[in-house]
């Protein structure tokens, strides 16, 4: 049996002139949370949307779950639950409207669907705002729905791209405290971030990727004592020559 | 396929259209709005001077004095009038209810004896035999109703002596309007409004995809198993499922403004299925501006071009165009939805008459085809 989730074999694509993947390589095994970190444009999106079938890699192949992503995206779908970058909400449905559509999107019967919808939204602290329509739900709110989204069907490998971006601190422990309830259920998950904070306590490993090429790959607690610097930042810095966060 | 999957995304698509104020407005009540207002305002206008096409069905035989075929060429002559002679009512009847012909006149038996009488002793009327033309309009135009009784009348009265007199042994009989009641300029356009409605959903369809793309929902949509064609499916059933609604309100309105037609349930029931095929080459329309538009804004402008020559060429705007563009309109798949909904509603043609047939087939074939045309433009620059 494969014992990894997600393998990246020497990945190229090109938009026109543009090199937004430059040979990328990796291996996340099952049950590991892995992090790719890097800087808004670095290729960390890309990266996300040629795993889950949405890019065509220009060269190279990609597989998740054993599946070849390009050759048998069915399966690769029916596995992956996806968090996007953009808060992809239907904003004229509810809450619960919103989770029900996309329990329907996954075919899940109706009993197993309130039963996730309901477990789903106490963790996610949206109960009491679950028949409210989302254009009148905060940023942060919209966030934490958006992950309910992606996890109804209760998938194997998680793809959480950038998932606490504009959350509040408080909502975002939240995240961080479910995503640790993942990793504890066996869930493989892939997370793109640039928050160096969020990389050193929740993954097993990351890798830190910059102009498309993917610079360093370790555990953050490796990362940092082979560089002989205090935390994820200054690794980034060492490799980079800047800080993560400047270009935002 | 799965069934669930299609009646979820149909569902959420009528959700929108029903909870969100601008489409709410723009599918339902703006249609309604515009009708009452630019019908009220534009609907008898016509710039130039058409041909009406009249079937004359000629019961007199004896044609005492070659009078009846003078009648008839006097009709010609009018340049107005272009005549179309029958050898029985029925045929010209049939014509008549499928808009082939504008009015049918029936020449009676005793036609060319009473003008024989006439001739004979102009002045005396007590020796004349009168005989009476009847008239039957078509009551699915404006133009038909009011505009050929007058012309006809005065064909008669110069007939009869080139004078001024009011007396004459001929009358002439408007066979329909004598039946029944006058029919409203709004009731002409009634048909023209189901279509008119359906129009807009083109650029409902085109905003809908542009704002799923712009918002990530497209992208989110593809990442489930959910396959191209539950996508498609679900949408063009909701839009269906919103054009019958859309039909469902038009009519009350225009039922409680005054359009009753008389009609079998089997013409209202075409009636609604027609506008039903017309809402999928509206889906198609509202595709291919959803591929051209990068942005939903953008994707408003666009839906004009479509928009626009569908109403103007094809629904009650389009009453008083020039012979030059009627002859465009016959391009345009509203014309034949609102030809085919005229003959149902207003000229009461049977569901099976040739020209139902005709249109109904026309609609089928043209909207399937923009609607495969939509599905596969779109699918070749946006992944589904």
């Amino acid at each position: 049996m494969n014992k990894f989730a997600i393998i990246m074999e020497s990945v190229v694509k090109r938009f026109e002139d543009v090199v937004a993947l430059d040979g990328v390589s990796f291996k996340v095994a099952k049950g590991e949370l892995f992090g790719l970190l890097g800087p808004n444009g670095a290729g960390k999106t890309t990266t996300v949307n040629v795993l889950c079938g949405l890019l065509k890699p220009t060269s190279g192949s990609a597989f998740v779950g054993g599946y070849d992503v390009q050759k048998e995206s069915a399966k690769v779908k029916e596995l992956i639950g996806v968090c996007p970058q953009e808060t992809a909400i239907y904003p004229y449905l509810t809450g619960a409207e919103n989770v029900e559509l996309f329990g329907n999107l996954y075919a899940l019967d109706k009993n197993t669907l309130k039963a996730r919808r309901d477990m789903l939204l106490v963790k996610m602290g949206l109960t009491q705002d679950a028949k409210r329509r989302v254009e009148k739900y905060s940023g942060g709110m919209k966030r934490r729905l958006s992950l309910i989204l992606a996890l109804i069907h209760d998938p194997q490998i998680i793809f959480l791209d950038e998932p606490t971006v504009g959350m509040d601190p408080q909502s975002r422990r939240a995240v961080w405290d479910f995503m640790g309830e993942l990793k504890k259920e066996g869930k493989t998950i892939f997370l793109t971030t640039h928050y160096m904070e969020e990389a050193e306590a929740l993954c097993d490993r990351v890798g830190i990727i910059d102009h498309g090429r993917l610079i360093a790959i370790d555990s953050p607690k490796e990362l940092i004592s082979k560089n002989e610097v205090k935390n994820l930042e200054e690794v980034f810095i060492k490799f980079t020559g800047r800080k993560i966060r400047e270009e935002l | 396929m799965k069934f669930q999957r299609v009646a979820a995304l149909t569902n959420k698509e009528v959700k929108k259209t029903v909870r969100e104020p601008a489409v709410l407005f723009m599918i339902f009540l703006f249609p309604v709005v515009f009708v009452l207002a630019f019908g009220a305002s534009f609907g008898g206008l016509g710039a130039t001077q058409p041909v009406y096409t009249i079937g004359v069905v000629n019961m007199d035989q004896a044609n005492i004095a070659n009078y009846t075929q003078a009648f008839i060429g006097a009709l010609s002559d009018t340049k107005i009038l272009s005549v179309q002679v029958y050898g029985d009512n029925q045929t010209a009847q049939n014509d008549l209810s499928q808009g082939k012909i504008q009015a049918v006149m029936v020449i009676p038996s005793g036609f060319s004896q009473s003008l024989a009488s006439y001739c004979a002793a102009p002045e005396d009327p007590s020796k004349w035999v009168n005989a009476t033309v009847s008239l039957y309009l078509d009551k699915g135009s404006v133009v038909a109703t009011q505009a050929m009784p007058p012309i006809i009348q005065r064909v008669i009265t110069a007939f009869t002596g080139q004078n001024q007199q009011p007396a004459s042994p001929i009358s002439l009989q408007i066979a329909s309007l004598i039946e029944t009641r006058q029919v409203s300029a709004f009731e002409f356009m009634a048909p023209g409004m189901f279509t008119f409605a359906s129009i807009f959903l083109i650029m409902m369809v085109a905003q809908s995809f542009t704002q799923d793309r712009e918002n990530g929902m497209m992208k989110r949509i593809r990442i489930t198993p959910t396959t191209s064609t539950e996508f498609m499916i679900s949408q063009v059933l909701s839009y269906m499922l919103i054009a019958l609604i859309q039909a469902i309100i038009v009519f009350a309105a225009v039922y409680l403004v005054g359009f009753k037609p008389n009609v079998e349930f089997s013409s209202y029931a075409l009636a609604f299925i027609l506008v039903l095929i017309f809402s999928l080459s509206n889906v198609g329309f509202g595709l291919i501006t959803a591929t051209v538009a990068k942005t939903s804004g953008a994707a408003t402008g666009i839906a004009f071009l479509f928009v626009l020559p569908q109403l103007f060429l094809g629904t009650f705007v389009g009453a008083s165009l020039s012979s030059s563009a009627q002859i465009v309109s016959k391009f345009v798949p509203s014309y034949y939805v609102t030809d085919a909904l005229t003959s149902l509603l207003l000229r009461k043609a049977a569901a099976t008459s040739p020209t139902i047939l005709f249109d109904l087939t026309i609609v089928s074939a043209s909207c399937i085809a923009i609607l495969a045309l939509g599905i596969i433009l779109y699918a070749k620059y946006y992944k589904i």
